[in-house]
């Protein structure tokens, strides 16, 4: 892919989907064991929830309640993914949620990215008093302004339903318009100035110019504002009442309240959900990856 | 020109600042009057003056969940910044398949969060998990984990170490950045693996450890949904766990904002927070000061 053909800062963007890594000749690699032992033992330690998700979720009861607890089983089954389907309207809740996720990305992509815009490529005074500003305002903990942003919802009557949870997004997020800013730095002049030569407004610039060699940064953010609106909890929590708008994690959370023990259900259902984000994560994690790497350091 | 500039500069940034402006500077001037009052969501605010900042002074469970939170803070973020440190380091190694082992470390961080804190609550459970059927393999004690208030936050900070994802990949970041001819200069002068990590590697990416160790510490000040989850009982949702060992400020701010409708005591509350988040990043940069190496400088 060329997806890092336009990086701002070459030194720090990694070339494959982490830094890459120099090609190494065998006798190197064989001498060196036991840094495969090291590596194997750290990967085992990661990997070792998800072996007992996917064993525990295919296992039936009594085997899941069984001493020592053991990976293997005699009687794999579908049965737990079943019950956990039976148990919530799965499908809704995964329409709910997609939709709340989908339009927070536009949201972000198109606001996120003007804000950048300005504080990238057009030179005013006070822009990195506002960078600053933005950036500062990474800071505040959201329970301050989360209370009186609840009351004003509450007082237009529109808790319960997605607005409060989709309007903000709409208005751009310190983390993204960072990251879409140091992105859009890497943007040359020069072509910035040849189109203003040629006549182009500032927003043509931006539609025209800036945005189309953005591509790896917007899908970057793309990825991450899914991912989030995927699996934000307090908001929804607070926000939603009725079943019926219930999303993944609200829906899981209402599930363990009553089936809590019902644990291979439990762990079906929490399969279900990471599913999405898994394959989303396999399909743009060099973005994705990127995406940290560009905002995690100054 | 420069006055005309400005205007197309404040034009396109004007999502986010009229977005501040709805969003945050109103809401915290509304917050900061609400905090002293008494406002319950459907009676007007009544004014009482500084009474609830003077109630949490006294109150036993806004101190138990402040040092429940500053626990995890002082205590967990030390430790798994130093575990994606660790791993880090592990992947930064030079071997055939680097990108899948960081593959696999990275992997839990996409994880939903709800997800997660089940399958942890699963692996955790004192009589059937298998973290402590391990433990048992190995012939180590087996505590109970989520039902003893000792042990329900080093659970939380075990569960936190599983997905430090985002703060490894800053960290080799880092790594890669640290010019080899330093290393090689190193070696000459007769450094082993220690000496290399501790006078080359740990001063150089020493400034990407502050600012991880901000953002991770503002984060856990902010701590509410797993610990929410890890308590959370059939009978009571936002519960705060045995003993309270898993109320957390956020928790005890939401419990008093949205079960209690104590809207003022819990804007009183988030005026606190506010407060210890700046004090600690300013301490943090204070005794950083000498310790955080610049290479520009």
């Amino acid at each position: 892919m060329q997806a890092t053909e336009a990086a701002p800062a070459p030194a720090r963007a990694p070339n494959g989907v982490f830094p890459a890594t120099s090609r190494l000749s065998r006798g190197r690699v064989a001498g060196s064991a036991w840094r495969y032992v090291v590596l194997a033992v750290v990967s085992a330690l990661y990997l070792f929830p998800f072996i007992v998700v996917l064993t525990t979720s295919l296992k039936p009861a009594d085997e899941i309640f069984k001493l020592p607890p053991s990976l293997g089983s005699d009687r794999w089954t579908l049965d737990n993914y079943r019950a956990a389907l039976d148990a919530m309207p799965f499908g809704r809740y995964l329409f709910n949620t997609a939709l709340i996720s989908s339009i927070t990305v536009v949201g972000q992509l198109l606001s996120s990215s003007i804000v950048a815009f300005s504080l990238a490529k057009i030179r005013w005074r006070g822009r990195d008093a506002l960078l600053l500003l933005i950036v500062a305002t990474m800071m505040l903990p959201p329970q301050v302004t989360m209370i009186p942003v609840y009351i004003a919802w509450s007082k237009l009557g529109l808790t319960g339903t997605y607005l409060p949870l989709l309007i903000p997004q709409f208005f751009g997020l310190p983390f993204f318009i960072f990251m879409l800013r140091q992105f859009f730095r890497g943007i040359p002049e020069e072509l910035i100035d040849a189109a203003r030569v040629e006549g182009a407004s500032d927003f043509r610039i931006y539609r025209s110019v800036v945005l189309p060699l953005s591509r790896p940064a917007l899908v970057a953010l793309s990825i991450f504002a899914f991912m989030w609106a995927w699996t934000d909890f307090l908001l929804p929590l607070i926000y939603i009442n009725d079943p019926e708008q219930y999303t993944l994690s609200i829906g899981l959370y209402s599930f363990f309240s009553e089936h809590g023990v019902e644990w291979g259900a439990l762990m079906a259902a929490a399969t279900l959900m990471s599913l999405p984000l898994v394959l989303l994560f396999f399909v743009g994690q060099r973005q994705f990856v990127r995406g940290i790497a560009l905002t995690g350091i100054k | 020109m420069t006055h005309r500039s400005v205007l197309r500069g404040l034009l396109f940034a004007s999502p986010w600042i009229v977005g501040f402006a709805i969003f945050q500077l109103v809401p915290i001037i509304a917050s900061a009057y609400f905090s002293l009052t008494n406002f319950n969501l459907f009676q007007d605010p009544q004014f009482v003056g500084l009474r609830n900042y003077q109630r949490l002074a006294s109150d036993a469970l806004f101190w138990k969940s402040l040092l429940n939170t500053l626990y995890l803070t002082v205590i967990g973020v030390p430790v798994s910044l130093t575990a994606a440190l660790a791993a880090s380091l592990a992947l930064n190694m030079r071997v055939r398949g680097q990108s899948l082992f960081r593959l696999f470390v990275f992997l839990p961080t996409v994880v939903p969060v709800v997800a997660a804190t089940y399958i942890w609550r699963w692996l955790l459970n004192a009589q059937y998990g298998y973290v402590n059927g391990a433990l048992g393999a190995v012939g180590l004690g087996q505590p109970l984990w989520l039902d003893d208030p000792f042990w329900t936050k080093p659970a939380l900070i075990l569960m936190s170490l599983w997905v430090t994802g985002s703060a490894m990949v800053v960290f080799l970041a880092a790594l890669q950045d640290v010019p080899e001819t330093y290393y090689e200069a190193a070696v000459i002068d007769g450094a082993g693996p220690w000496a290399k990590f501790r006078h080359v590697t740990l001063p150089l990416i020493s400034p990407v450890i502050l600012f991880e160790t901000i953002i991770a510490g503002i984060f856990t000040l902010q701590y509410f949904t797993q610990a929410f989850l890890l308590g959370q009982t059939r009978l009571n949702a936002a519960s705060g766990g045995p003993e309270n060992s898993l109320l957390v400020y956020g928790l005890y701010l939401f419990q008093q904002a949205f079960v209690n409708l104590n809207m003022g005591y819990a804007s009183a509350m988030a005026w606190v927070l506010l407060f210890v988040a700046l004090a600690g990043t300013f301490l943090l940069l204070r005794v950083s000061r000498d310790r955080v190496f610049y290479a520009g400088d």
